[in-house]
């Protein structure tokens, strides 16, 4: 299974409908964020008003003050002071309002972004759990990993710059092209002129630079998966030899990287030069087209306005790169935002039970519901009907009925499946890999859901039931064990949350763990980290079945749950594991002969299909596959 | 670490020379610029001087091509100065993983060899990427706009010396707490996307005992959590561009008045004040940048460690000075050996082991899980050195053979075995490059996956996807014992090779090894007793010592370790689908 990071496709493919993603970006934002947004925009607002009003003041500052000043002193008279004092005051006052604005804007947005990502990921987390088992089996795991990490990345990047940035932008071009407009048409245009001149160019750039941006994080992506590989391998390329090959194949990936990286960055870092100069061309038109002006009085052109008009030529051209400088940002983002938005839209695993397991207990003969855990259960069953409530006491009585199963509706894996376990009997499945004994223990639990049939328990059609109930009802111990990161007390409590410390430590007894556990550096308190890598697979095994055994489910599924304990501690356990079946219907897919031989029924598939079934002797007097898979012999 | 690092800079060392340089040049066309701005306000429109306008005009179009050129090349070189050294750093580590020795690569996990290779070298380049066009860049521009600004008028320009320190003061005494929350924050971050993973693989348990809820909940607090912290963090952060904004308009209202009473007083023209207004804010901006730069940098302290680790390790098997390439045949000899695999661990996992093995031999090796049988046949084909003692294939110590020549001789089917993805034919000649079609489908017939194989629609040419998955596990053990095979080796171990294979078909290929490859010492470790009963000599392993050696029957009357095993097979705890009984 590969890990996280391999195959990242994100910036790999192109987004079909960018629009609809933004927007769907937007709205989840504004889902929870709505006012603090609309703050942030008026304080964006504020900020860029007093940037333009600022500008604005240099211009009143010469033309207004400083001119009118230097006139009464070449004419003799004191310059007077109290006027600019006061403008300089009202500007600060608008300064001061500015700084709160940035401040208020910032703090703001941090909330924003960062709620959001947390949202996202609740809500990705939430959705992804409610998933049927099919999704996990049919993506690839670093797969899904890289729409927790990278991509949310790259939201991350547009919800808190980008967004911001294109929008304060927007605003200082509006707001600079009108007050442009009010001090001169003409070099507005020859402006204008200049700006299509460089939106012409960053187009033409940056369609180089995104193709090969796109084409890095796909080599990028080959580079991961191809080291993900080979790392996963590296004790077999030791044992081949096969060291020179592997690194040949690795350089010319690599140097496939190193060209588009170049790439990419390199027409990413021509922009900003280009921009620039093309924003010192307009400086230099507008300040000959407006000087002729100017000198000749055109339309009262004075010389402050075309000082300010300069200024603004320069305060223009900045937000135009900056803009353009988010484009590969937010190509990158609505690429991750897809995927995210994917992963929330997948269909979750349906769920029409109405039929619930709950706490019972014998009043005068009849069965009443209770709070308390008494050791029996019943199933609650609310009647569409007339809303009458029936009890049946959970027994463990399991039929499945003429059912066939595939993967997909073209190919069916099981067919015509029939089994009746009595409450408390022991039913084995063998057959060689991929008969479909595994395939079978996820319908019971409804892992996946079957096309024809009926699988009944106690009576009751399991698509009645809960899933939840159902499966609660059903323990399992797979045969790829699953820890996680936490105590060893921890994990074992994972199959009953309310267990005592006592009840913790009676499983891993019954499970044969208790020894080993308490070898651990810190007992039953030892941390588990990846999967618990610090044990050996067989302890492993304990470990899930002391989890399975704490839960005191009514019945149990156990897939090769002691395939990897070595047969002397096999011995050890096995008591252990009899008690556990007692009094349980049990599946049990198996290879050791004792979990075999003494089931009350095997079951013996092929290609989807039970072809035999009955005791083992039974089995062994019909001299069929049975038969011959335990002699050894060859069929007669 | 930098020394280390910057060797990898190789052939692209003249880039990352150019880089700045460029830069520079672009830095000095930016301050030339306002200068000749100033001079068409001041000398042009100010005078009224319309050719003065367009000489300065066509001054200003000069340095704009300049600034072009220079913009242009400093980007190109500083891209391809940052992407060749992440190239090399990749390949430095890569060429290095390849040298490790087992011990080396169980020191490293595989997702913390991967991240190294990507996320950390992709760090490293931006950061080397933005060192290269800014730390030439923002001091210079720095200094020379002070410079200027000074030229212009050192009493307006000493405002800026006030908001410098200032700005200075307040935006490290920040990025000091900043970095303490990040590297808590990266941590915190791991731990979430670490639960993430876990749920991904591990959702059949969730399911199966109903613990989506307490799964989520868990998740809400850890990502509650990081969430608190990334507020704290980045709204350290949020404060600078305030008092940024404080401080230029702080400058701005200052040097107006100043300005103002200077032009008055006729010691400032209007021009001048227009220039020196444009430097607050260069000035300004690239104090910014050089916090920037050492935030970056610290950030990108934690990938160059990670990275140098991997660059730093050393194999600690190697070939010898005057290797020996031939090996004279599969005999093997363990004389007094004694192995650890951490040379602090008191407890040796083998201790004094001594074993003759002829050319030739079948050996059988059975023991409890965590025996040590593994590591036992791991020093064979030296993918670890014996702590004491020595370990002789062919007659010659085993660090006396070229590394290549040893292994290619002394053939192991691992017992966690990969298959890569590409066709059968491709995994195949793993073994032997050169193998032909006939080849492969011969070691197939060996190790009887040549009917499953042909069974497939595409046979030989069948893809194979990453790590075999489309494969059931007895078939990829059968194509891993094939791929030994077609090394055509001396000596073949087979550790816990075919535990997934059927009794049946097992009997099969140690039959087929029997008479067809009669030569090769062959090295069995199972579980199953039916895998070694056969074996020439079988050796029982317990806790990391050799128990017995002898035939079956010998064990058998004379072993209680392997008494009991047998006995525990033949009774109820052996296979169902065991070759059983005595026929």
């Amino acid at each position: 299974m590969p890990g996280p990071g391999s195959r990242r496709q994100f910036g790999g493919q192109k987004v079909e409908n960018p629009g609809k993603v933004f927007m769907q970006i937007i709205r989840y934002v504004m889902k929870n964020y709505a006012f603090r947004f609309i703050l942030v925009f008026v304080c964006i607002m504020i900020s860029t008003f007093a940037m333009v009003r600022g500008t604005m003041f240099q211009r009143t500052l010469i033309d207004e003050y400083i001119a009118p000043m230097v006139k009464a002193v070449a004419a003799g008279n004191s310059p007077d002071f109290s006027g600019l004092l006061a403008e300089i005051g009202r500007v600060a006052l608008m300064y001061g309002v500015a700084v709160l604005a940035v401040f208020v804007q910032n703090k703001t947005m941090i909330y924003i972004s960062q709620g959001t990502l947390r949202n996202l990921r609740n809500d990705m987390f939430e959705h992804m759990e409610k998933l049927p088992i099919k999704y996990f089996d049919t993506h690839s795991h670093g797969d899904i990993m890289s729409i927790y990490t990278n991509d949310i990345d790259t939201l991350r990047q547009m919800i808190s710059q980008s967004i911001p940035q294109v929008f304060s932008s927007v605003i200082t071009i509006v707001a600079v092209l009108t007050s442009m407009f009010i001090l001169s048409v003409p070099l507005t245009l020859v402006t204008l002129l200049m700006v299509g001149l460089m939106m012409f160019f960053s187009t033409k750039i940056l369609s180089k630079s995104g193709k090969y941006f796109i084409e890095q994080q796909k080599d990028l992506g080959k580079v991961n998966g191809y080291i993900e590989e080979m790392m996963s391998g590296q004790k077999v390329v030791k044992v081949f030899c096969h060291e020179d090959k592997s690194l040949e194949e690795f350089r010319e990936l690599n140097n496939k990287l190193f060209d588009s990286a170049y790439n990419a960055n390199k027409f990413a870092n021509i922009m900003a030069p280009v921009n620039a100069q093309l924003g010192n061309l307009s400086y230099v038109v507008c300040a000959i087209v407006g000087g002729i002006l100017a000198l000749t009085g055109f339309g009262g052109f004075t010389v402050g306005a075309l000082a300010s008009f300069l200024t603004y030529n320069r305060s223009f051209n900045m937000p135009i790169s900056q803009v353009s400088q988010q484009f590969n940002s937010i190509v990158m983002a609505l690429a991750g935002g897809k995927r995210v938005f994917d992963l929330i839209a997948q269909e979750p695993e349906a769920d029409d039970g109405y039929v619930a397991l709950v706490n019972a207990k014998e009043v005068d003969g009849e069965i009443v519901e209770t709070t308390e855990h008494t050791g029996m259960w019943a199933w609650k069953h609310v009647h569409q009907a007339d809303k009458s409530v029936t009890y049946v006491p959970l027994k463990g009585e399991i039929v499945m009925d003429g059912v066939d199963f595939g993967y997909s509706d073209e190919k069916m894996v099981l067919h015509d499946i029939k089994l009746f376990a009595k409450p408390g009997q022991k039913i084995a499945f063998v057959g060689s890999t991929g008969a479909g004994k595994t395939t079978i223990t996820n319908l019971i639990n409804r892992f996946y859901d079957i096309q024809d049939g009926k699988i009944r328990f106690d009576g009751i059609n399991v698509n009645k039931i809960k899933k939840g109930d159902l499966r609660r009802s059903l323990g399992m111990v797979l045969q790829d064990t699953h820890l996680f990161t936490a105590t060893v007390r921890e994990n074992i409590r994972f199959g009953k949350l309310d267990a005592t410390d006592e009840e913790v430590e009676a499983a891993a007894k019954l499970a044969g763990a208790d020894n080993f556990i308490r070898q651990l550096p810190d007992g039953y308190d030892t941390v588990l980290t990846g999967d618990g890598a610090n044990l050996s697979q067989g302890q492993r095994q304990l470990l899930s079945i002391a989890r399975a055994a704490v839960a005191d489910p009514p019945a149990l599924i156990l897939d090769e749950a002691t395939s990897s304990i070595d047969t002397r501690t096999e011995r050890l356990v096995q008591e252990g594991m009899d008690s556990l079946m007692k009094g349980r219907t049990t599946f049990v897919i198996a290879h050791r002969l004792s979990t075999v031989q003494n089931s009350d029924c095997i079951m013996v598939l092929e290609q989807g299909k039970i072809i035999e079934r009955g005791t083992h002797e039974e089995l062994l007097s019909q001299k069929g596959k049975y038969y011959q898979l335990y002699s050894g012999s060859s069929p007669a | 670490m930098i020394k280390t690092l910057s060797k990898y800079i190789g052939e692209f060392k003249a880039d990352s020379i150019k880089t700045p340089l460029f830069m520079v040049m672009e830095v000095i066309v930016e301050m030339l610029i306002p200068l000749a701005m100033a001079s068409i306000i001041d000398d042009g429109v100010g005078a009224g001087d319309m050719r003065h306008i367009l000489l300065m005009g066509g001054v200003m179009l000069v340095l704009a091509l300049v600034g072009l050129y220079a913009g242009i090349m400093g980007g190109k070189y500083g891209a391809r100065a940052s992407a060749g050294f992440a190239r090399n750093l990749r390949d430095g580590m890569y060429t290095n993983i390849q040298t490790f020795s087992f011990s080396n690569i169980d020191k490293f996990s595989t997702a913390g060899l991967v991240t190294r290779l990507t996320t950390d070298v992709t760090n490293i380049q931006n950061a080397y990427q933005m060192l290269l066009r800014l730390c030439a860049r923002s001091p210079i521009s720095l200094i020379v706009a002070m410079v200027m600004a000074f030229l212009i008028n050192a009493k307006v320009a000493s405002i800026y010396l006030v908001a410098i320190a200032f700005l200075t003061v307040v935006i490290f005494l920040m990025m000091g707490k900043t970095r303490k929350y990040f590297d808590a924050v990266f941590k915190k971050y791991d731990d979430l996307n670490a639960s993430v993973q876990e749920n991904v693989t591990a959702q059949r348990v969730v399911k199966a005992f109903v613990r989506e809820d307490y799964e989520i909940d868990k998740f809400h607090k850890a990502s509650n959590n990081i969430y608190s912290m990334f507020l704290k963090a980045e709204g350290m952060i949020a404060n600078v561009s305030p008092i940024m904004n404080f401080t230029i308009y702080a400058c701005i209202l200052t040097i107006s008045w100043v300005g103002a009473k200077l032009i008055v007083g006729g010691e400032l023209t209007t021009g001048e004040l227009m220039s020196l207004l444009t430097y607050c804010m260069t000035i300004l901006m690239n104090l910014m940048m050089l916090a920037m730069i050492f935030v970056m940098m610290t950030m990108s302290v934690a990938s160059a460690k990670r990275i140098v680790e991997v660059l730093d390790e050393k194999p600690d098997i190697t070939n010898p000075e005057t290797p020996v390439f031939t090996v004279e045949n599969g005999s093997i000899d363990f004389e007094h050996v004694t192995f650890r695999y951490d040379s602090n661990s008191e407890k040796p996992v083998l201790s004094d082991i001594n074993l003759n093995i002829r050319s030739g031999e079948t050996i059988g090796i059975l023991g409890a899980t965590g025996s040590s049988k593994t590591s036992l046949v791991n020093l064979i084909s030296r993918l670890y050195d014996a702590s004491e003692g020595s370990v002789s294939v062919g007659g010659r110590n085993v660090k006396d053979y070229d590394l290549e020549a040893l292994r290619d001789q002394v053939s192991v089917v691992l017992q966690k075995n990969v298959l890569f993805s590409g066709t059968i034919l491709d995994n195949l000649r793993w073994g032997d490059e050169n193998a032909t079609l006939e080849d492969c489908k011969r070691a197939c017939e060996l190790a009887c996956a040549d009917e499953f194989i042909e069974k497939m629609p595409q046979k030989y040419e069948t893809h194979i996807e990453q790590g075999g998955n489309n494969v059931s596990g007895g078939q990829k053990q059968r194509l891993c014992i094939a791929r030994a095979l077609l090394k055509k080796p001396k000596v073949l171990i087979l550790d816990d090779s075919t535990s997934a294979v059927d009794t049946a078909t097992d009997a099969k290929i140690r039959k087929a090894f029997a008479t067809e490859i009669p030569d090769t010492t062959k090295i069995i470790i199972a579980q199953r007793i039916s895998s070694i009963k056969d074996a020439d000599r079988i050796i029982v392993i317990d806790n990391g010592a050799i128990d017995a050696v002898g035939t079956h029957d010998e064990l058998l009357s004379n072993n209680a370790i392997y008494k009991d095993i047998y006995e525990a097979q033949t009774g109820g705890n052996r296979d169902f689908d065991e070759n059983g009984g005595e026929q």
